[in-house]
């Protein structure tokens, strides 16, 4: 029944959003600068935003994440949050002595005009004879596209703040997006399996997954330096996943000028550093496009390792087909994420039915086309869906799987179909920044999470007690 | 390991750690904090400063007035569409993360489950958002079929102008049910507290009052300021049940806008959380004559006090009879729990920073397993939770609590309960408290710390000091805890837990802390202390 394209029963174009599939992009600005090392975000607005995000953030990451907030008053929305903006700087300095304070808007301090670029220049005019920690700022209001624009207009902003031009190196950048901490462990390892020299920005595979400690630390260690990320501008080339990156505020229904490039492409313009944009490596084709782009930079073979890896994955393609083919997926998430995710599942040979997301670039569908030649006309692909959307959908057609973070959770459970965790935000599961998705080895503990789901599922719905499959 | 503290002697002054926590802040910081953390002396009259900003840069477990709004007092209300009107991450982060329980009678609507957006973007901010507001009830209306909307104000829609009053006023009139706004942007207030408030009056202004249903149990009350976290409102409707007391509404855990339109028909009020619902207790009282008494559900001793009080009101022998009898039964279950849980944490030490009577009621259970309360405080409380309400006259009264509006409430001439008045008077002579709080300095041992607002900063210092067995707050705070090797309860979620009101609560409660604070894993930790001399200079223990 789904081999014609889907047709949503009800067409209409709903105003409001019920349960929706995106968060705001101040969360996805402070993930970012949780990615610099040394770093503590301060958040310009009231301080309910920090609360809630830190909250946010802290249920997933299950790490303690300090989030700073100026603390608009009454007064300070009348007047403006420059004298709140300097007391939270001060404050933030003198108790974190961090190596950089990132500063980010809200919807309230956009909304009555506070510059907050002005704000940092004066306060560096003011302490000029202080040893000021590095100062970066983001833009992020919430009526602006999601967290993902949040996120990239982050590490967008630490580029433009501050890479500088130089001799060209070795070294290349990865801008590895909205992954998880597992994910930019595995890439790390990666580019030094390729003997690679390597900025990542962010990285808080560390910052937002601590060990336990035996003192406590007051700003976690890890994250990019500062001194790496201004190597950024004589690299050798760049590699960023995502194809959508931060459109969402570009188009669709939102158009900001401000927001107008991501790093990779920021970084190509300014300083020539050549870009590789591919979407995350995410299946065994996706992860080719990834590892050829290391072969052709590094001029060297792909490390016995990662061919053994790969060779394993596809035998466990083999291996798990049967169970799983012909069966009919829903994916949600973030764009970049849901992308690669129906790639992965469309080559594993499950049929991805309804691709969803939050996220307004309005490209969702180009790109699954793009990326899933044979079977993308019959994916239905939708650009600002909400969960609602997504359940209403499913009553009219019921899929076998769930693949996405937590929030789908109510539907999968409604239907009684199975749902794999991944993605974010995952709060309901302990280990949900840890889940493993990028590369060979990602992908394979994808695969095998997916199979025995529904095996399990199988095995649970029959009448007969199986042991054996 | 270190040796463990004693201290059955009493807690130890903690004055030069609260010096070492000062010493830290720039000056004006310094002079604040100092009033906002009291070393506790019951008996003497000791002011602390609460309900005031938070300084800016200092990380605060407080969150905005829409947070205690929606997210608190019209979060749990199940028959409600609460619809946020902002962009998107409002509404997101308040959906469900309460963990608010309901239970949908078949047939019944529940809305809890949603999180309404009007997910505003630019050009709504550029050219106002009343006509989208305006599409989305509509739509509301069209796909729910709820009786009453609320609307709930972000923090742009105070600034760009939108009339959320008028919008609702004008749907209201077009659609032909109940629909009103709150003025709860998020930079109003100090904390959520304002959101409380701002909650109580639309609630009261626009819900209370609404149905005047005829008598339907012979001993009527409400319980406000109760959420059904984790089921606890579950606990004591039985309970009321079962002593033939009818609850009519709650406000708001497991409750219906429907409920409250007919609370006003109630015989007593009885405020569990004082902090976020003794407004509507109060405006009740001015326009109805509905007494209203100070209970807590969370203990089993607080249980069998407020049950007998609530006996003694209504002054039936019956009903005094019944709640004996089922205090007698459900004591003796506790008892032994008790028995069993008690030698192995007695002599433990706890702290507490959480909520606006979280932090005073969970002291009650600790109490019961004899287990030391060395430092507690609130997240977004007054003056009155932690001195009493005999202070309310007294607190200055600041810019930021005049921006709330005090509603005007007078005496509804026909329903006005004089015989209610008449046996509030008689009661009030022969010693029964009523519209009585005490607060929690008074009932905490001397030398307690107690700590307004306490922020990260301080929660490390405290550590260090009190190595406490568990310290209880919120999910923000777990990890900063746990990393120190100390087990954190979350008491305002429960950790996934819960109930612990009533009799069977606290038995949950007590096998809880036997369970958390006999694990193994802790032994792997490597506390900051562990391999540290006890450092007696500071621990002089006050006899």
């Amino acid at each position: 029944m789904f081999e014609n394209a889907p047709i949503l029963k009800s067409t209409k174009d709903y105003t409001a959003t019920r349960n929706a599939c995106k968060l705001c992009a101040p969360l996805g600005a402070s993930i970012a600068f949780k990615g610099i090392r040394g770093c503590v975000p301060i958040i310009h607005g009231g301080q309910g935003c920090a609360t809630y995000i830190r909250r946010y953030l802290i249920s997933h990451y299950k790490e303690p994440v300090d989030i700073a907030s100026s603390n608009f008053t009454e007064e300070a929305t009348v007047f403006g949050g420059g004298a709140n903006c300097y007391t939270a700087l001060n404050n933030v300095i003198g108790q974190y002595n961090p190596e950089v304070v990132a500063m980010c808007t809200t919807c309230l301090s956009e909304t009555i005009g506070d510059d907050v670029n002005l704000y940092m220049h004066n306060y560096k005019e003011d302490n000029k004879h202080e040893n000021l920690p590095h100062i970066v700022t983001a833009s992020t209001p919430s009526y602006q596209g999601s967290h993902m624009d949040g996120f990239h207009e982050a590490v967008a902003s630490a580029v433009k703040t501050f890479a500088k031009a130089g001799a060209k190196g070795k070294h290349v950048n990865l801008f590895p997006g909205f992954v998880s901490t597992e994910d930019l462990r595995q890439l790390k390892y990666i580019l030094s399996d390729f003997g690679l020299d390597y900025v990542m920005l962010p990285d808080y595979s560390d910052t937002l997954d601590n060990p336990i400690w035996e003192s406590y630390k007051r700003i976690p260690e890890g994250g990019t330096p500062i001194s790496e990320i201004e190597t950024c501008g004589s690299a050798a080339a760049s590699i960023e996943f995502g194809t959508i990156i931060n459109q969402g505020s570009l188009s669709g229904r939102v158009r900001s000028k401000s927001l107008s490039s991501t790093a990779a492409s920021y970084l190509e313009n300014e300083f020539g550093v050549e870009n590789h944009q591919m979407p995350m490596p995410i299946g065994v084709k996706l992860s080719d496009t990834f590892f050829n782009a290391l072969e052709k930079i590094s001029g060297k073979e792909m490390p016995t390792r990662y061919k053994r890896e790969r060779g394993r994955l596809i035998d466990s393609y083999a291996d798990g087909h049967k169970y799983i083919f012909g069966k009919k997926a829903v994916v949600y998430g973030e764009e970049d994420f849901v992308i690669a995710m129906t790639t992965f599942l469309d080559e594993i040979g499950i049929k991805v039915v309804l691709a969803a997301t939050g996220g307004e670039s309005g490209k969702l569908e180009s790109e699954i086309r793009k990326y899933c030649p044979e079977r993308g006309e019959k994916i239905l692909a939708k650009n600002h869906f909400d969960y609602e959307n997504i359940h209403e959908w499913c009553q009219e057609n019921k899929p076998d799987l769930f693949v996405g973070n937590s929030k789908a959770y109510y539907i999968a459970r409604e239907l009684n179909v199975p749902i794999i965790r991944c993605g974010f935000p995952i709060h309901d599961r302990i280990g949900g920044q840890r889940i493993k998705h990028v590369g060979y080895s990602g992908t394979q503990e994808l695969f095998d999470k997916v199979v025995n789901a529904l095996i399990e599922y199988k095995q649970d719905h029959s009448p007969v007690g199986y042991k054996y499959m | 390991m270190v040796k463990k503290k004693d201290y059955t002697n009493g807690l130890p002054d903690p004055s030069q750690l609260k010096e070492e926590i000062l010493k830290k802040y720039p000056r004006k910081v310094a002079k604040k904090r100092d009033k906002g953390m009291i070393i506790n002396e019951p008996g003497k009259e000791q002011e602390i400063l609460a309900n005031v900003r938070t300084v800016p840069g200092i990380i605060t477990q407080r969150g905005c007035t829409y947070a205690g709004c929606k997210g608190v007092v019209l979060g749990p209300t199940r028959d409600i569409i609460n619809l946020v009107h902002g962009p998107i991450g409002c509404s997101f982060y308040a959906w469900l993360t309460r963990r608010n329980q309901t239970r949908v009678p078949e047939g019944g609507d529940n809305f809890i489950t949603y999180s309404f957006s009007t997910d505003m973007q630019d050009e709504n901010i550029v050219f106002g958002g009343e006509t989208k507001l305006k599409e989305a009830i509509r739509e509301a209306y069209e796909m729910f079929n709820p009786k009453s909307i609320g609307i709930f104000s972000t923090c742009p829609v105070g600034l760009i102008g939108d009339d959320v009053h008028a919008v609702s006023r004008e749907m209201k009139a077009e659609l032909g049910i109940n629909i009103f706004g709150f003025s709860c942007e998020g930079y109003r207030g100090v904390s959520q507290s304002a959101g409380h408030h701002i909650a109580n009056n639309g609630v009261f202004k626009n819900v209370v009052g609404n149905n005047d249903r005829p008598r339907e149990g012979k001993f009527q009350v409400n319980l406000l300021g109760e959420y059904n976290i984790g089921g606890d409102a579950f606990e004591i409707e039985a309970l009321f049940e079962e002593a033939g007391i009818s609850l009519l509404s709650t406000f708001s855990g497991n409750s219906t806008i429907e409920s409250m339109e007919y609370s006003h028909t109630a015989d007593l009020n009885m405020v569990m959380c004082h902090r976020s619902i003794n407004y509507i207790a109060e405006m009740m009282e001015e326009k109805y004559g509905i007494p209203w008494i100070k209970v807590s559900f969370v203990g089993a001793e607080s249980t069998v006090k407020s049950m007998k009080k609530i006996a003694e009101y209504f002054g039936d022998a019956e009903l005094t009879a019944k709640v004996d009898e089922i205090c007698e039964r459900e004591m003796a279950k506790v008892k032994a729990v008790v028995a069993e849980v008690r030698p192995a944490v007695e002599g433990k030490l706890a702290m507490m920073f959480v909520g606006g009577s979280r932090a005073h009621h969970y002291q009650d259970l600790f109490k019961e397993l004899g287990i030391n309360v060395v430092s507690a405080g609130y997240e977004f409380a007054h003056r009155d939770d932690y001195e009493g309400r005999e202070v309310i006259p007294n607190i200055k009264i600041d810019a930021d609590t005049r921006n709330i509006e005090d509603l005007v409430v007078s005496k509804d001439e026909e329903l006005f309960r004089d015989d209610l008045a008449t046996k509030k008077s008689e009661l009030e002579k022969a010693g029964y408290k009523f519209s009585d709080y005490v607060g929690m300095m008074p009932e905490m041992s001397k030398n307690a710390l107690v700590i307004d607002d306490v922020n990260h900063w301080e929660t490390e210092k405290l550590i260090e000091f009190y190595k406490p067995d568990v310290f209880c707050a919120g999910i923000k705070e777990k990890y900063v805890v746990q990393k120190y090797g100390v087990p954190l309860k979350q008491l305002h979620s429960y950790d996934y837990g819960g109930p612990y009101t009533a009799f069977d609560g606290a038995i949950n409660f007590y096998k809880e802390m036997q369970r958390m604070l006999a694990t193994n894993i802790w032994k792997l930790v490597d506390t900051p202390w562990k391999n540290e001399p006890e450092i007696v200079g500071s621990m002089t223990i006050d006899a």
